[in-house]
C-alpha cells in the first residue's frame, strides 16, 4: 500500500458547554468529532456523509486546522499540522483549501472576481504583478467561466457561477487537498450537475485529493472513491463508494440509502423504505453504547452496553455495529 | 367539477429592476383527493403561484395581474376577503418550508394550534384543547398531552414540521398546499415527515399540492405532476407518463440531471446556461436558449400549453408540431 497522503489518527473535537454570565461553568462537552482515523491516498476522493449535527463539517474544518483539535494527529504529506508552529501552519495552508457551502456568504461583495483570486495567489505564490492576469484569466477557464468575468462583483454572478468562482479561489494556491463543505446543497438541481462535474474534472486532471462533505447520498457516490458515513462524531461506516451505495452494511447507512429518491415512479413504490424513529440525538448527550441504537431497527440490549468498533466485513469495507453478521446475513 | 380550478394566472412583481413576470399564464386544476406535484428550479414561480391563489403575494410589490382560482365555486382571486379569510382558515390547509420561522416563538404550540379552532369554528376552549392533543398524536408527536404546553424553541426541526402539519389539517381541510415541506429537514427525518403526508393523505382523502425543486421526491407520491419553467408550465400529465414518455424537453433534462441512477464515473448530464432573467421579455420558448432540440423557429414562436397525449399538456413547439419523441 502507498504511504497515505492525509492521515486522520484518532482525531478529537471537542466543544466545551458554558452556562453562566459572570461565572462561566462548564456544564457539559460537545463530543463533535470523537475519535476518527482515517488515511486517503494521493488523488483519492472520499465522500464524507450524514446529517446535521453528526461532525461532519467539524471533522473538515478540523483537519483544515480551522478548529484546533483537542486530541489526535492530522498529518497531511508527513507534517502533524496540530504539531506545527502558526507561521509554519499558515504557509502549509497554501497546500489545503476549502470550498464551502454557501456561495453567497464566502466571496466578499466589494471584491471583484480579479481581486478575490489575485489575493489567494499573491499570499502564498508571489506571483509577480505582470502575470497575474494571465494567471487568473487562465484559472477562471477551467473553471468555466470567461475570463471578461473578472472586473465584476459577486452580485452579478448566479448561485452556480459564483461557486464556480469560490472553487476557482480555493485553485488559485494550488493546493493538494481540498475539503468541499456541501458545495452543492445551496445550488439548484440543473446547476449541482455541472458542479459536480467540474470538481470531478478538476480533481482527475490536478490529482488532487478531495474530501467532499454532502448529506446527499446520491450527490456522493458519484463523485468519491470512498464513502465514510458518520453519526455523532463517530464514522459508522467506510468503504468503496458504489459498494456503500448499493449494499450498504451498517443499518444507519441502511437507512440513509433508503432515503434516496429514485427518479423513476415505479422503481420508488416497490422500494422498501427503512423509516427510522425519532430525531438524531443530541451530541451533548449521547446515548450509551452505540450511539445508533435508540432509533436502530435492528438493536438488542447488548447495543446500549457495548460501544461497537469499525470492523473489516468485506474487503476494504468496514462498519460498527456489533450485529454486523445478522443485519448482514451472507 | 374539479375541487380547485386555475385559469391563466399571472402575477408579477413590480421592482425597480424592473416588471418580473413570476408567474405567466399558468392554468392547472387538482380534482378531490389527489396528490399534485409541482416541480421547478428556484425562480420558476411555484411557490409564487400557490402563494396568489391564498392571497400571500405582498402587494405591493406584487401584484396578481389577471386570472380565475375557483375552488368549490369560489374565485379566490377575486372575492370578498372575508370569504378568502374563511376558506384559508378552515378549508385549505399550508405547510411552508421552514419549519423554524413559520411558528410563532411567543406562543404555546396548544394556543398556536387551536387558533384556528377558536377563529373559524367557534368552539369551546376545553373541546379545541382535547382536539389539539388528538391532532398532535395523530402526526406521531410523543408524549403530546405534556408537550403541546410548550413552545417551538423546544421543539426539534421534524416535530416542527410534524406541528406544522398537524395545524393545517386541524380544521380538516379539503385541500393542502405543501411547499417543500422537507427541504429543512434532515434526509432520515424527510423520510418520515414524507411518509407522514402521504399517509394523512390517504386516511383523510384530501387534496394535496405538493411543491418540490426534486422531480425525483414527487415521483412517488403524487398522481400527477406540473412542469414549471420560467414562470410558465412547461408540461403536466401524470406520474408515470412524464417519467417515461416525457413530452418537454426540461422534463427529460430534470430527470437526467439526477445522479441516483446514473452510472458512477459517467459525466452527469447537465442542462447548460441558465435560466432566462423574467424581468426581461422573452421571445419564443423560454427554454429554447438551453434546449438541446432547439430550431430557430423555437427561439420566435410564442409557446402555448396544448394537448399532446392522453390527459397530457405539453408546451414544447417541436412536439406539438412534429411529434418530436424524447424518449
Amino acid at each position: 500500500m502507498p504511504e497515505a497522503f492525509l492521515e486522520l489518527n484518532d482525531v478529537k473535537t471537542h466543544f466545551p458547554v458554558e452556562r453562566g454570565i459572570i461565572f462561566r461553568r462548564r456544564v457539559g462537552t460537545v463530543k463533535a468529532v470523537d475519535g476518527v482515523t482515517l488515511a486517503l491516498k494521493k488523488g483519492e476522493v472520499l465522500g464524507l456523509v450524514g446529517e446535521s449535527g453528526c461532525g461532519k463539517s467539524t471533522l473538515g474544518r478540523t483537519i483544515l486546522q480551522l478548529i484546533p483539535p483537542t486530541g489526535g494527529a492530522v498529518v497531511l504529506a508527513g507534517k502533524n499540522l496540530a504539531q506545527i508552529p502558526p507561521a509554519e501552519l499558515r504557509t502549509a495552508r497554501a497546500d489545503f483549501q476549502m470550498i464551502f457551502q454557501d456561495p453567497y456568504a464566502s466571496l466578499n461583495p466589494r471584491m471583484t472576481v480579479f481581486d478575490a483570486i489575485a489575493e489567494a495567489m499573491q499570499t502564498h505564490r508571489k506571483v509577480p504583478a505582470e502575470k497575474m492576469a494571465e494567471e487568473v484569466s487562465s484559472l477562471l477557464n477551467k473553471v468555466g467561466l470567461a475570463s471578461r468575468y473578472s472586473r465584476k462583483y459577486p452580485h452579478e454572478f448566479s448561485g452556480g457561477q459564483r461557486q464556480r468562482i469560490a472553487i476557482a479561489r480555493a485553485l488559485a494556491v494550488q493546493p493538494k487537498l481540498i475539503v468541499a463543505d456541501e458545495p452543492v446543497s445551496a445550488l439548484d438541481v440543473s446547476i449541482q450537475a455541472q458542479i459536480i462535474n467540474l470538481l470531478a474534472k478538476l480533481t482527475r486532471e490536478m490529482h488532487l485529493t478531495m474530501i467532499f462533505i454532502s448529506h446527499d447520498l446520491s450527490v456522493v457516490k458519484h463523485i468519491s472513491d470512498r464513502i465514510a458515513v458518520m453519526y455523532l462524531g463517530k464514522i459508522v461506516e467506510l468503504g468503496p463508494a458504489a459498494q456503500v451505495f448499493e449494499r450498504p452494511l451498517h443499518p444507519y447507512t441502511k437507512a440513509l440509502v433508503s432515503a434516496v429518491h429514485l427518479p423513476d415512479p415505479e422503481l420508488e413504490r416497490q422500494r422498501q423504505r427503512i423509516i427510522l424513529a425519532g430525531d438524531p440525538p443530541s451530541p451533548m448527550n449521547p446515548p450509551s453504547g452505540c450511539a445508533f441504537h435508540p432509533r436502530c431497527p435492528f438493536a438488542v440490549g447488548e447495543c446500549a452496553n457495548q460501544t461497537p468498533r469499525l470492523e473489516t466485513f468485506r474487503p476494504v469495507h468496514e462498519a460498527a455495529c456489533i450485529r454486523l453478521r445478522e443485519v448482514n446475513p451472507s | 367539477m374539479s375541487l380547485l380550478e386555475v385559469n391563466n394566472l399571472r402575477t408579477s412583481f413590480h421592482t425597480r429592476n424592473g416588471v418580473v413576470r413570476a408567474v405567466n399564464d399558468v392554468s392547472f386544476r387538482v380534482e378531490r383527493g389527489e396528490t399534485l406535484g409541482i416541480v421547478g428550479e428556484s425562480g420558476s414561480g411555484k411557490s409564487v403561484t400557490c402563494y396568489s391563489l391564498l392571497g400571500l403575494i405582498p402587494q405591493p410589490p406584487g401584484r396578481i395581474e389577471g386570472g380565475r382560482a375557483i375552488f368549490d365555486g369560489v374565485d379566490l382571486l377575486n372575492c370578498p376577503k372575508e370569504t378568502l379569510r374563511n376558506i384559508r382558515g378552515r378549508r385549505i390547509g399550508m405547510i411552508f418550508q421552514d419549519p423554524m420561522t413559520s411558528l410563532n416563538p411567543y406562543m404555546t404550540i396548544e394556543n398556536q394550534l387551536i387558533e384556528p379552532l377558536l377563529i373559524h369554528q367557534k368552539i369551546d376552549r376545553a373541546v379545541a384543547a382535547r382536539l389539539a392533543v388528538e391532532a398532535l398524536k395523530d402526526v406521531g408527536v410523543p408524549d403530546a398531552e405534556s408537550r403541546i404546553r410548550s413552545y417551538p424553541h423546544q421543539f426539534s426541526g421534524g416535530m416542527r414540521q410534524r406541528v406544522m402539519i398537524a395545524m393545517a389539517l386541524i380544521t380538516k381541510p379539503d385541500l393542502l398546499i405543501a411547499d417543500e415541506p422537507t427541504t429543512a429537514l434532515d434526509v432520515t427525518v424527510q423520510a418520515q415527515i414524507l411518509e407522514l403526508i402521504n399517509r394523512e393523505q390517504q386516511e383523510r382523502g384530501v387534496a394535496v399540492i405538493y411543491i418540490s425543486h426534486d422531480l425525483s421526491v414527487v415521483a412517488g407520491f403524487c398522481n400527477r405532476v406540473m412542469v414549471m419553467y420560467a414562470g410558465r408550465v412547461a408540461e403536466t400529465a401524470e406520474t408515470l407518463p412524464i417519467f417515461r414518455d416525457p413530452k418537454h424537453p426540461y422534463t427529460r433534462a430534470l430527470q437526467r440531471s439526477r445522479p441516483a441512477l446514473q452510472p458512477k464515473g459517467v459525466e452527469l448530464y447537465t442542462i447548460p446556461g441558465l435560466p432566462p432573467d423574467l424581468s426581461k421579455p422573452i421571445e419564443g420558448c423560454s427554454f429554447a436558449p438551453r434546449c438541446e432540440f432547439a430550431i430557430d423557429s423555437c427561439h420566435v414562436d410564442a409557446t402555448r400549453l396544448e394537448r399532446v397525449g392522453h390527459e397530457h399538456e405539453s408546451s414544447c413547439l417541436r412536439v406539438q408540431r412534429e411529434k418530436l419523441n424524447l424518449k
